[in-house]
């Protein structure tokens, strides 16, 4: 461990990272300083993860050196960057759901002697005292919410003996709250003298927590600043490379809202027989953004598949009010037979390449998911379809070779506007959103609540399954807060305030607000 | 820490990297040189276990297809055989449904002829093959059918299931020949003189007209598989049976439907062996094929027009394993099936290559690399290869 204070913990010299034509990173130069944050920021595709999987051994360098406390490295293997004290906690938690959190912090160290549990634990238990975690060594991952799965992933790397700690979008999956007491983590382990990195596309965060920030764009160090000197409107324009206009307008639609979804008492129990949901009812406005808050998991994602027809409903209706004012009962249905009722519902998953898309097949093939039974012929039709890609392609400015290119190697972001571009094309009357921006970068993200608006201008009923309560708050017009499946209460952002909705989330809120207005 | 970091200053010699826009050359390239590399080890083993000239046994490999007309008309027969079965195995493995079960669907096919050919030999031919085609398809679907059935109602393992479903067939078979022979050593030819359901000869062979139905057979899969709306629901069931939910597709009725289709196809390969080739019928009438066949489809890539090309290879070595294991008495059953093997091995282990390369360490740790493989390969880069890692 270096002594003198002036030799950076981690220093990356001239990395390049090349996958076949496209480089991900050109020679990039990086210090990270022992007890100091640091936030890495950059666009999707910007090579923000794969400079950081460098350094936890994913991926080799084609070119560059990597010094650690000034003595040149090489990490070959995820093995050498723990023994060199490097851990990554990555975005999807990598946990085995049955074993206890030790069982899982222990798993893979290999330690030579007798496999001794209750030393492990005590062992844990004083990284949590030192660090202000909360956490039950002896709990099952299955008992854990994502936050202390979270926890768990983070001591992993602390129990083994990490000084340079790199967390990958760790409040993508977090309430206000727990951000907060992430954040009061985050603060000691740098207090203790830890190198951390926080890669996040959450400027007001990088703002808060960090000391320095660094700017990745397409795969190029732009530059290093102290997060005092640097406004978020800076770091957005370098982060993009020119002017962006960030706000996020809730404009007043020009036709009045009118009730279009009526969902009453819906209940859906899993194959577990765990109730996912429980008797919620609400109504969707055409020409409005309904809000869904919520921590994640609770009850969002089935939510959405009931109204889409993929969820087995136990019991409560779905109506769809059509033009003519007649009811027609959702529940029951399958997507084939909600479309042929004449209902264009729009919905874009949460996941994307395992429900929304076919990630081994192109944009155009993917394109034509919805629309291929289109014609009496046994034959599918390519043409309408690739002329519809080209325009997506086109309008919503998606990276890609060609439309020839599988969806599966696209970057996130792209993957996701074609899938927003192939829903939104149908011209819906509803449309559903499961955390559309999920791992979007800040110009895609702006891109998508443009897209959002203006179907709202157009008259869709939009349900916006959200995780930025910023967001949330400046975008909808309605929300209403999910808690363990339960409705929690359905709030006008205008004159609510995040911490509110954040105690709803957990449940704090009062019961009576069940019955929505 | 330190001493740790001290010994992993080196660049590891041998990485592996996933080679990105290929071309056709290049891969194929790599395929040839794999077979070249496999009859330089073969020489090897020959001649160090035997002594023998090697050349001179590949000649004679060589002639098992082409010293004839005779031979290489067999070769193609067996090679319509086996394409069939692969074809027919396509659009399940296309929607990642692991038919194993080919071998059993092909025997009911069979059985179904045989059943006509004994049972109906009054009947006029015109009437008889059309009748025992339709069986055929129907024998080879229904047993398809089952495994399908039990897959799509209560998500069986469809791999036990149709394996499973093989050895019932073969024991059916097993069962009625026993019947049928009597007190016979074997069922022998069936209807030698009345030549009842014997396809008649075209161009002179009567495993000609078979030929021809394979290659059409071909051409339809492709167009299928490809071009159909059912060919692309099958694909995105394969890739995503949740997405082929969200899209509105019946993942069940694609499940039956292809499996339905897969197993009448392999009953149709079972008929051109019972009518066009073996004239009767016994448990190793399907030849193994529903095996083999997985292997062509596979190494193929699930390609109908590469299946063509890879199902002679395999018949091609086998005759001429067989060949020589006629010609040289040192070389056994068992040598020729090592050279065979040998030269199999290289070629499924050429597409790792083909996916694959290797990055040796640079003389010169931090200059830049001198060529980049790309460019020294002669990549033109095409825009293809965006990996995931490209991602941020």
């Amino acid at each position: 461990m270096s002594d003198h204070p002036k030799i950076p913990a981690v220093s990356m010299r001239g990395i390049t990272k090349r996958f076949g034509s496209v480089t991900a990173n050109n020679h990039c130069s990086l210090d990270i300083q022992n007890g100091e944050i640091l936030a890495l920021l950059g666009e999707n595709g910007s090579g923000k993860t794969t400079l950081m999987n460098m350094l936890a051994g994913l991926y080799y360098p084609d070119e560059g050196q990597i010094f650690l406390d000034g003595r040149e490295v090489s990490i070959n293997s995820p093995h050498d960057a723990f023994s060199l004290g490097i851990g990554m906690v990555h975005q999807h938690f990598k946990l085995v759901d049955v074993l206890t959190a030790t069982e899982n912090i222990i798993l893979g160290i290999g330690e030579k002697g007798k496999l001794d549990l209750k030393a492990a634990a005590a062992k844990i238990r004083s990284i949590c005292e030192t660090y202000g975690f909360d956490l039950n060594p002896d709990q099952k991952i299955y008992d854990m919410s994502v936050s202390q799965k979270q926890t768990v992933e983070i001591v992993k790397v602390l129990y083994r003996g990490a000084r340079i700690l790199i967390l990958d979008e760790p409040t993508a999956v977090l309430t206000p709250q727990e951000t907060d007491r992430l954040f009061t983590i985050i603060h000691n382990m740098k207090d203790d003298g830890k190198a951390i990195v926080i890669i996040t596309h959450k400027l007001n965060e990088v703002k808060r927590i960090s000391d320095r920030v660094a700017i990745l764009r397409k795969g190029e160090c732009v530059g290093v600043y102290p997060t005092s000197e640097i406004s978020i409107q800076e770091m957005t324009d370098r982060m993009v490379g020119h002017k962006v206009v960030l706000n996020i307008e809730r404009p007043v639609p020009k036709t009045p809202p009118e009730q279009k979804i009526f969902i009453r008492n819906l209940t859906v129990v899993d194959e577990d027989g765990l109730t996912r949901l429980d008797h919620v009812s609400f109504y969707m406005n055409t020409s409005e953004i309904l809000g869904v808050a919520g921590i994640s998991g609770s009850g969002q994602k089935e939510l959405l598949e009931s109204i889409a027809g993929l969820q087995r409903v136990q019991s409560g209706s779905i109506e769809y009010k059509d033009d003519s004012g007649n009811l027609l009962e959702l529940v029951g249905r399958d997507p084939l037979e909600i479309a042929r009722l004449g209902i264009t519902l729009s919905f874009v998953p949460e996941d994307r390449l395992g429900m929304g898309l076919v990630g081994d097949m192109d944009i155009t093939d993917n394109i034509m998911l919805r629309s291929f039974r289109d014609g009496r012929s046994v034959f599918t039709n390519r043409r309408t379809p690739k002329k519809l890609a080209g325009k997506i392609v086109n309008d919503l400015d998606v990276k890609t070779p060609s439309l020839a290119t599988p969806v599966r190697k696209l970057s996130g972001g792209n993957v996701q506007k074609v899938l927003v571009g192939r829903e939104i094309a149908s011209a819906p009357r509803v449309l559903l959103t499961a955390y559309a921006v999920r791992g979007l970068d800040i110009n895609s993200a702006y891109q998508i609540y443009d897209l959002l608006n203006q179907q709202k201008e157009r008259g869709v009923a939009v349900l916006y399954v959200g995780e930025d309560l910023d967001v949330l708050m400046a975008l909808c017009d309605k929300i209403m807060v999910l808690a363990g499946g339960k409705l929690a209460g359905i709030v006008d952002p205008r004159v609510t305030t995040k911490e509110a909705i954040g105690l709803m989330m957990t449940g704090g809120a009062g019961k009576e607000e069940q019955k929505n207005g | 820490m330190a001493e740790l970091s001290a010994e992993k200053t080196r660049e590891p010699f041998i990485r592996i990297a996933r080679r990105t826009g290929i071309h056709w050359y290049q891969s194929w390239g790599v395929r040839v040189v794999a077979v070249f590399l496999a009859l330089v080890v073969n020489a090897l083993f020959i001649h160090g276990v035997t002594g023998l000239n090697p050349v001179e046994v590949y000649r004679i490999m060589w002639t098992g297809t082409f010293e004839s007309k005779y031979n290489f008309l067999t070769t193609l027969r067996d090679m319509s055989i086996l394409y069939c079965v692969a074809l027919a195995l396509t659009p399940a493995f296309r929607m990642r449904f692991w038919n194993i079960g080919g071998e059993g669907q092909v025997l009911m096919g069979a059985l179904a002829s045989a059943l006509l050919m004994i049972y109906g030999d009054q009947l006029p031919n015109g009437l008889l093959l059309p009748l025992m085609i339709l069986c055929s398809a129907a024998f080879g679907a229904v047993w398809a059918f089952i495994p399908a059935w039990f897959k799509a109602k209560w998500n069986t393992n469809e791999t036990l299931f149709t394996l499973m479903m093989n050895y019932v067939a073969i024991n059916i078979v097993n069962a009625l020949t026993n019947i049928w022979r009597g007190a016979k050593s074997s069922l022998g030819t069936l209807n030698t003189q009345t030549k009842a359901g014997w396809w008649p000869k075209f161009l002179g062979y009567r495993f000609m007209p078979f030929l021809l139905i394979v290659a059409a057979l071909a051409i339809l899969i492709k167009i299928y598989i490809h071009r159909s709306k059912h060919g692309y629901e099958l694909s995105v069931l394969g890739d995503s049976p949740n997405t082929a939910r969200y899209a509105g597709i019946n993942v069940k009725k694609v499940i039956l439907r292809t499996m339905i289709l897969s197993g009448a196809l392999c009953g149709l390969a079972g008929f051109g062996i019972v009518s066009g080739v073996d004239m009767t019928i016994s448990s190793g009438t399907a030849r193994g094929y529903g095996f083999t066949a997985i292997i062509v489809a596979w190494l193929a890539h699930l390609e109908p027009e590469y299946m063509a090309l890879i199902s002679f290879l395999l018949i091609f070595l086998d005759k001429g394993a067989a060949q020589i294991t006629s010609a040289y008495s040192v070389l056994n059953d068992y040598a020729s099936q090592v050279i065979t093997a040998i030269i199999l091995f290289f070629i499924l282990g050429s597409e790792f290559f083909v996916n694959y390369r290797l990055v040796f360490r640079r003389r010169y740790p931090g200059m830049p690399a001198p060529a980049s493989a790309a460019a020294s390969a002669g990549v033109q880069t095409t825009d293809a290869d965006r990996k995931e890692g490209a991602r941020s």
